[in-house]
């Protein structure tokens, strides 16, 4: 009995053991992403290349799932506010909701399982498969090559499909409003505009700046860092999503706090 | 006597309680194609991998074209590595980039005010010397094993090094494709003078390829010296029985 407490005490401490040095090896890698991206050469044609593949890659999922949550939130929505007679609200409602919230965080969370595993597992098998030691003997910096043009681009690009998310999102709860309460285009979009504040776009953009970054760091982290075989290369990719999934909602919640201290100012 | 373009030194390797080289001595000489032999996992590739910085020992020195690798600076220790060419075991091809772009990886990043005609020429010069122009614009998926060997070797040549580092070159080819790979390592070594080490554990290759054999043997080298001297007359039980067991077909 005695001996398998020690045993559990054991698992235990190298369990803490690990998590801390992992943390410390995630830190390292998040500053040598700060250092290096200032560090020429620049791979602008990298960086390129690679906001194609997130950016116009993710368009026709982002739009099916921005389409549906526009409509979906609409549908769901009506019920409560005509107990009250105020379906009327309904585009104030929705607007706040998707630029607020529900546009990062759809984007957000559909960019984590695409592309967030789509790096773990390129990066993980260029490791398995000794790519990155080749380019690392052809005196190119993987590093660089690699992360730092990945990270970027999924730093720009999810503020973008964020917007377009939002767009897609509002045009579903259009069609919605307009079918059901005859509501035309101007009027629905004159309502949109005068709902949302300069904050809420602007804290909506940040975040979902701090979002991209996250996929893309947490995606090539865990690549960079799969252990040898196809297994790991699987695990790479798996692990990648569920990471950012995790760091995105503690993120928003974080985002949610900050937000809301500047509005009380 | 030649000069020794690389030098090891009481060199040693371990990975957690596994020690791979214990106080390894080596000297590879100018224009020589040194053959290292050897069990799998018995270090070889690590050895290869210390000469250009991959690993770092954990005694002992590796002395490359007069500079001590685990000393260099990032700028240095790239500087080195332009002129030490890498044929990795799976080729090591970049798989998103076409066979093109793939030799024009390190060129662009190492070649400075190239024109594209240059480029363009470089690459298909190298492709032509192996054979294999024709898949220029392959994508490295639809090679054969044979081909990615090529092409990995090709990519390694567009620098033009001074020294190549072949590891394990006809791992899982047929016998066939192992002899066009052997003849290609034989044809490199003469057009573009270079100083050659081939990792292998193919005694068929060994003996096509190299001048002078090295057999690693529980994280030493034990027996060096011609295929005949190393092998045909092995008194080490564990050397003869590597032989006898690659020719016994024969």
């Amino acid at each position: 009995m005695a001996e398998n407490l020690k045993g559990n005490d054991k698992v235990f401490s190298r369990r803490i053991d690990n998590f801390f040095i992992g943390l410390e090896r995630a830190f390292q890698f998040v500053k040598k992403f700060f250092i290096e991206v200032w560090i020429p050469p620049y791979e602008f044609k990298e960086v390129i290349r690679q906001c194609y593949r997130i950016g116009y890659n993710s368009l026709p999922l982002i739009s099916l799932t921005g389409f549906i949550v526009g409509i979906v939130f609409t549908n769901q929505s009506r019920p409560s506010l005509s107990e009250f007679g105020a379906t009327s609200w309904l585009p104030s409602l929705i607007s706040i909701a998707v630029v607020r919230a529900m546009g990062p965080l759809v984007t957000a969370l559909i960019a984590a399982g695409k592309v967030g595993s789509s790096i773990g597992a390129e990066i993980g098998s260029m490791k398995v498969t000794e790519q990155i030691d080749a380019m690392e003997v052809s005196a190119t910096n993987p590093f660089k090559f690699l992360v730092v043009t990945r990270v970027l681009a999924s730093t720009f690009m999810i503020p973008i499909l964020v917007l377009y998310t939002d767009f897609v999102a509002l045009m579903g709860a259009f069609l919605n409003v307009n079918v059901n309460e005859m509501v035309s285009i101007s009027t629905f979009f004159v309502q949109v505009f005068d709902s949302i504040s300069f904050l809420d776009i602007s804290s909506s953009m940040i975040k979902s700046l701090v979002f991209g970054f996250t996929i893309g760091m947490v995606g090539c982290y865990k690549g960079y860092n799969s252990t040898k075989g196809t297994e790991g290369v699987g695990k790479a990719a798996n692990s990648a999503v569920v990471m950012a999934m995790f760091l995105i909602f503690i993120e928003e919640l974080l985002s949610l706090q900050i937000t809301n201290f500047f509005r009380q100012i | 006597m030649k000069d020794s373009v690389i030098q090891i030194r009481n060199l040693s390797k371990s990975f957690g309680d596994m020690d791979v080289l214990k106080n390894v001595n080596l000297d590879l000489y100018s224009g020589e194609n040194l053959v290292v032999l050897g069990k799998s996992g018995s270090g070889k590739s690590v050895l290869i991998k210390i000469m250009v910085g991959l690993l770092k020992q954990d005694s002992g020195s590796a002395i490359v074209l007069g500079q001590e690798v685990s000393q260099l600076n990032q700028k240095k220790l790239n500087e080195l590595r332009l002129k030490i060419g890498f044929s990795f075991q799976a080729s090591a091809l970049y798989d998103s980039m076409t066979v093109r772009e793939n030799l024009e990886f390190p060129l662009v990043r190492n070649v400075k005010n190239l024109s594209k005609a240059d480029k363009d020429k470089l690459v298909e010069e190298v492709l032509d010397g192996v054979g294999l122009i024709q898949a220029i614009n392959q994508m490295p998926s639809e090679l054969s094993g044979g081909q990615r060997k090529r092409i990995g070797i090709a990519r390694t040549l567009i620098l033009k090094p001074d020294i190549m580092l072949y590891d394990e070159p006809t791992a899982g080819l047929d016998p066939i494709t192992c002899m066009d790979i052997n003849n290609l390592i034989n044809q490199v070594n003469e057009e573009y003078k270079t100083t050659s080490i081939i990792i292998t554990h193919d005694l068929t290759c060994a003996k096509v390829t190299g001048d002078r054999m090295a057999v690693l043997l529980d994280g030493h080298f034990g027996n060096t010296g011609k295929f005949e001297e190393v092998f045909e007359h092995a008194a080490d039980g564990r050397v003869k029985s590597f032989y006898d067991y690659n020719f016994i077909e024969q």
